[in-house]
Order: structure tokens, then sequence, then C-alpha cells
């Protein structure tokens, strides 16, 4: 601070007063998150507990046996606290040393689902088997303090077979995200090198598509769908299907409906590449194509990474037009939980509800921990660039 | 050394090609479908019911429309030009025209169009400047933080921008909701007993702030972003100058930043007229509607099956013409500034 500027230097008052604005922004920011998470543990007389501390003691939960001791507090902390110190540095660490040089992506896909199972298990298997034996050795302090269940948990993910809208979900996100990059990453980088005036109306053009509410887009797709047996049958015969509540088909149109926005992402990010990296590509012989695939692509990953954090966000948050567009019998997550809070009659389906949607932020929110840095440099050159 | 034309198309070729099959022809086919009405082919034929009685049958014979049936027992259906008849329909002009000539503002909020475009706009312009306003001042704050606390910092506001929407207006109406943790605390401080999901204009409170919580930490990255790039000479030359820090905001950062405010401004402008999620998240179709939820509900089966395709083209229609009337100053902009750079 001794170098900044005597005038540069900010007076006290002003300084408490951001301080405060912060901290009052973070508790806003965090506090609706935060509460859901809490009230899908407990019993539902907690879960709506008038006196907030009982919400986050949840005494009728404790006194109906379940619960956590100090120990065991004490351990959960310790395993999170590592589990996020090794995400934000050990993890990317590990996975930029050991993926080889073009295959970062497949890197990091398998170390996120390695390091999640290895989570699952050590915290949800090997921990509770520890901590059995250990909190009735340990008399009173074994005893449990903090009302907790996961029974609303069990309800939604085993007996209304949640996990199967969780497959669809992934089904459906996983092919936006591999899909949307190929192509918008072979266009982003033609649009980059293009200097041509066509190329400034794919964009223009693009941004306008970019704007359209999907209800118009799905106005369109869903007479089509419906009756695409018969409209196809002329060519296809008795092959043609029907596109209704087909999960390929959903992922062409959130494919097509993410295109404008990661063609203009990815463009931004090739021009940052500078130019005289492919043309003494192009210069020792190679095609536009070689120079794409052998100088380009290693150097490329960063922004591949952002882009597709974002068709995953658009495709895993979707809600209008995977419900419009799939059928109950391979319904999405985000959809499915209208189901729950349609029919939410009793405060135990409301805080089954409230586990459902706790359990589709969950990834969302380990999503961000490790990605954090990527989704902030990516806002930030997507922005910068326009 | 520019890409040859040839090259150029077969590198845009499939994005080109997934955006013509999936978003120009759709709208080609919305736009015909507006005018359109596809409707089970009926006819009417009488049925003659007999039932045993003494001496004579009693015989009734009574006309029904039924629908046509074709070899294979479907509904046969023909599709009809009715010109602007399902735009009307959602409009609703002598309805609407009534209510305005005797200004009765109650009566024309009773058709679902107008409610919804009120609400979309009314949204769309009261969150901008709202997004525009939190985004810039955590973002100066933030710049203005220890370094060593910008990291979790930045962590926490991120996730508001990232959770799913609906999940994100839930989580707040779980907040608000009858026995809801918030409306209990209210009531106490109050002293008086709440419903804030019983009239429109709380839903529509609480949705306005769902969405600046939701959108403010996009606009606080970017401008974020934007303050790590201010020159310090100008800055410094500015307090030389016996600029107050209102007076370096209000004519060094702010300038610096306005190319980023018209994008997030854009960005914003997009997404708030598509004002959906929150509808579903707060269940508030019987109080507020959006322009984008009244496509959905049209696109929706009703109890009967049915689809309203004919008016959701319509409605799907109108409410792009809406979001283009919005962004046509902002692509005029682009449109002068490229000319300008081309030359």
């Amino acid at each position: 601070m001794s170098d900044t500027p005597r005038a540069m230097r900010q007076p006290f008052g002003l300084k408490l007063g951001s301080a405060a604005f912060l901290a009052f922004w973070c508790l806003l920011a965090s506090f609706p998150i935060f509460w859901i998470a809490v009230m899908s543990f407990k019993a539902p007389v907690d879960a709506f507990a008038a006196n907030p501390l009982d919400v986050i003691l949840g005494p009728a939960t404790r006194a109906s046996g379940d619960g956590l001791s100090i120990l065991d507090i004490g351990l959960g902390v310790v395993v999170l606290f590592f589990t996020v110190k090794l995400a934000v540095g050990w993890l990317p660490r590990k996975v930029q040393d050991w993926a080889p040089g073009g295959q970062v992506w497949a890197g990091w896909i398998i170390g996120a689902v390695g390091y999640a199972l290895a989570f699952v298990l050590i915290f949800f298997g090997l921990l509770p088997l520890v901590l059995g034996p250990l909190n009735a050795m340990l008399g009173p302090l074994g005893e449990p303090v903090l009302g907790l269940t996961t029974r609303h948990y069990e309800a939604v993910w085993v007996e209304n077979e949640f996990y199967q809208n969780f497959l669809n979900s992934m089904l459906v996100t996983g092919g936006v995200v591999a899909i949307s990059l190929t192509v918008g990453t072979l266009a982003g980088y033609g649009l980059a090198r293009s200097g041509s005036n066509i190329a400034f109306w794919i964009l223009i053009v693009a941004l306008i598509f970019r704007a359209l509410p999907h209800s118009v887009l799905v106005a369109g797709y869903l007479p089509f769908f419906v009756n695409s047996a018969e409209i196809l049958s002329p060519w296809l015969g008795d092959t043609a299907p029907t596109l209704y509540g087909q999960p390929l088909a959903v992922i062409a149109v959130l494919v097509s409906i993410n295109q404008p926005f990661t063609i203009w992402m990815l463009r931004s990010f090739f021009q940052n590449i500078p130019n005289e990296l492919d043309e003494a590509a192009r210069v020792d012989g190679c095609t536009h194509f070689q120079a794409f695939r052998w100088v380009i692509m290693p150097v490329m990953w960063p922004g591949v990474i952002t882009t597709g954090l974002f068709s995953f966000l658009l495709a895993y948050n979707d809600f209008l037009v995977t419900s419009l567009l799939l059928d109950a019998t391979n319904q999405t997550m985000v959809p499915a939980i209208a189901g729950y809070f349609n029919r939410e009659t009793t405060t135990t389906d409301q805080v089954e509800a409230v586990a459902a949607a706790v359990s589709i932020t969950a990834p969302l929110f380990l999503l961000v921990m490790i990605f954090q840095r990527q989704i902030v440099s990516g806002l930030t050159a997507g922005a910068v660039k326009g | 050394m520019t890409m040859k034309f040839r090259t150029f198309i077969w590198f845009v070729g499939p994005s080109i090609f997934l955006m013509f099959l999936f978003i120009a022809a759709p709208l080609v086919s919305v736009f015909l479908g507006s005018f359109q009405i596809t409707q089970p082919v009926v006819e009417t034929v009488d049925i003659e019911t007999c039932s045993a009685g003494f001496l004579a049958q009693t015989c009734t014979t009574e006309t029904r429309t039924v629908p046509v049936l074709d070899e294979a027992g479907n509904t046969v259906t023909t599709t009809q030009w009715v010109g602007f008849l399902s735009y009307s329909r959602v409009l609703e002009p002598e309805r609407a025209w009534a209510a305005i000539s005797s200004f009765n503002y109650n009566a024309l909020m009773q058709i679902d169009f107008w409610a919804a475009l009120r609400f979309t706009l009314m949204f769309t312009l009261v969150t901008l400047p709202l997004v525009l306003g939190v985004g810039l001042a955590i973002a100066l704050a933030v710049n203005n933080a220890a370094q060593s606390i910008k990291g979790p910092i930045i962590f926490i506001s991120l996730l508001p921008f990232i959770i799913t929407p609906v999940i994100g207006a839930l989580s707040i109406r779980w907040l608000f909701i009858g026995d809801g943790i918030l409306t209990r605390g209210l009531e106490a401080w109050l002293d008086r007993d709440l419903a804030l999901f019983a009239q429109a204009w709380t839903i529509e409170l609480m949705m306005l702030f769902y969405r600046v919580w939701h959108v403010a930490p996009f606009a606080f990255v970017i401008f974020y972003a934007g303050l790590q790039t201010v020159n310090k000479d100008t800055l410094e030359s500015a307090i030389i100058d016996g600029a107050t820090r209102w007076d370096r905001l209000r004519y060094v950062v702010i300038p610096h930043l306005m190319p980023l405010i018209v994008f997030v401004a854009l960005i914003h402008l997009m997404d708030s007229y598509r004002v959906f999620e929150e509808i579903v998240g707060f269940t508030a179709q019987a109080h507020v509607i959006s322009l984008q939820w009244l496509t959905y509900d049209f696109l929706a089966p009703d109890d009967a099956g049915n689809r309203a395709f004919s008016r959701a083209s319509a409605s799907a229609m109108l409410t792009m013409i809406g979001i283009v009337v919005l962004l046509i100053p902002l692509l005029r902009r682009t449109w002068r500034d490229h000319k300008g750079s081309s030359h």
C-alpha cells in the first residue's frame, strides 16, 4: 500500500462502506442456495420451522434419531476442506501434467469424474463406516447434536427414480457439448480468419438468432416433431421416426440454438491466437485444415473449455425446450422437478422437491469450483472482443 | 493471406447448416403457420337411438358432429389459410380497443397478450439499469478488496449466475412461501400476516429481485475485467488536475467501461425479454405471465391433449417482432461501425 499515491488512498469511511457492501452481497448471493441445502436435510417440521435456529439445528430431525455428533461434523469438515483444496490446486496441476498435449479436455473429464467418484466413496462410504464405532466408543461426545437426515434424497433418487432423469440430463448435456464444440470450433476458426463481408453478415444474423426467444423456435419444431413419422414417411418409409420425445432431436435443437453464442465466443478466442502462427504453417505447405489440426488445435483448449462450460450450462439448465420436446419417459432433471412442485401437497413433498433442487444444483456447484478461473477468463475474453 | 471462399465454406458449413435447419427454417414455418389453422374434419351425422319399449320402440334421432376418421382410424385434418385470424385471436383487437378507448386499464390487462406484453417490457426495462448498477457496484467493491479474499468472493458471486434459473427462482420462492423463513421473519417484524404469492405486485417484485440477483454477477465479472485495464496514467493525471473520486469514476472509469456496458446491456436485453423460468419457478401464471410463457402455454397440451399451434405461431411471431424492434438501434450502430471500419 505504501507505494500508492496519497490521493489514491481511500478514506476509512469508503473502505468500510465498500467492505460492508461486499459482505452484504456475499450473504445475498449465497443465502438462498445455502438455505435450500440446509432445508433438504431436515424433517419437514424443521425445514419449515419459524425459528431459523431450529431449521439449522433440526431438533425434530434429531429426535427421530437422525443426527451428527461433534466428531462427525469435525471429520466431515476436514474431509470437505481437503476436497475443495485439492480440487482447486492439486487436480488442475495433475490434469495438466498427465494429459497428453491435445487431449487436455479428456484429461479434465476423466479427472473430474474420478475425483467425484473418490469423494463420494470416501465421504459416504468410508466415513460412516469409521464413524459408527467411533461415536459409540466416545459416549457423550458421540451423541448427535445436529439433526440431519438423507431420507428425502433417498426418496427422490431411489423411490422416484430421479437417477433416470439424471442419466437423461447427462445424455442430452454431453451430446450438446460435444457436437456444439466440434461444429462451433470449425466455424469460429473460419470466421476469425476470413475478413470477408459474408463473415460479418453471418455474425450479424447469428446475433439476431441469439436474441430469438426459444419458444418461437419450439413453435416451429413442435408440429413437425409430433407428426414427423407421417411427414417423413414418403422418403424414409416405415422407418420414419417420431422426433417428439427423442433425446437426439433435442440435442440437435439445443446445439443449433447454442450455435450463435458458440461461434461468437470461439471466434473471439481464435482472433486472440496470432495469425502468424497458421500463416507460418501455410508457408511450410500446410492446407488450412492441416494448419488448423496441427497448429491451432494444440493451443485452442482454454477457449474450447470455456465455451464448453457455457454449452453445458445452456443444455443442463434448459427447461423450455426439454419440457416441450421430451415426453415423460425420457425427461431430463429440470423439467422433471416441475412434477414435484406441482403436486407439493404435503410438507414432505415440498422438502422432497427441495432435495431434488439441491441435487440439480450440486454438479453446478462443483463445476464452478473447478472451473472458476476459466469461467471468468472466458466471460472476459468474450466481452472484451465483443 | 485470407482464407479462400471455398475453404471458408467448409469450415463454417456445418454450423450454418444447423442454424439454417433449426433456426431459419422453423422461423419460416412459424411465419406460415401463423396464417393457417389445422383442424380435424368433422361431419354431422344423424344418429337414431332406440330403446326397447312396450308395444313400440321409443326412438330418438339426434344430430352430432363427429370427427372423420381415415382407414387407419386416425382423425383426418385439413389445413386452411385463415389470414390474420390467429393474430386477432391472440391480440383480441376489438376488446383491446374498447378497453383503450374507454381508458379501462384493467379491462386491457384481462387480455392475456397485453398483460404479458406489459409485464415483459416492464421487466426488461426495470431490471436493465438495476443489473448494470449492481454489477458495477460489486465490481468496484471487489476491485477495492484485499487480494486474498478476491477469489472466494468471485466464487460466491458466480453461484447465482450459474444456478439453473428454474431452481434459482424456486430457492427464492421457498424463502418467501407461506411458511418460508423470510416470510415468517417479515411477519414477526411487521406484526401482520403476509401472503406474498396471493397478488401480482409482490410476485413481480420477487421476480425482479430474482433476475437482478441472477444476472448481476455476470455484469460484475465483465466490469471487473474491464476495471483491470483502466489506464493508471490517466487516473493519476486526473488526480493531479484535482478530480475527486466521483469525477474520476464518471469521466475516466465509466467511459473506459462503456463498450462493456453496451455489451452487457445488449445481452441482458435479449435475455430478460425472454423471461420465462421465473413464471415457472414462482408458479405465477395465475397472476403474471410473460410473452414467452404465453407461447409456451399455447404449445403445451391442454386437458384434452390438444396444442394450439396456430395461436402459438401467431404469438411467437408477435414476440419476435418485439425483440427485433428493441434491437434495431443496436443493430444500426453495429452496421455504422462496420461501414466505418471497412473504409
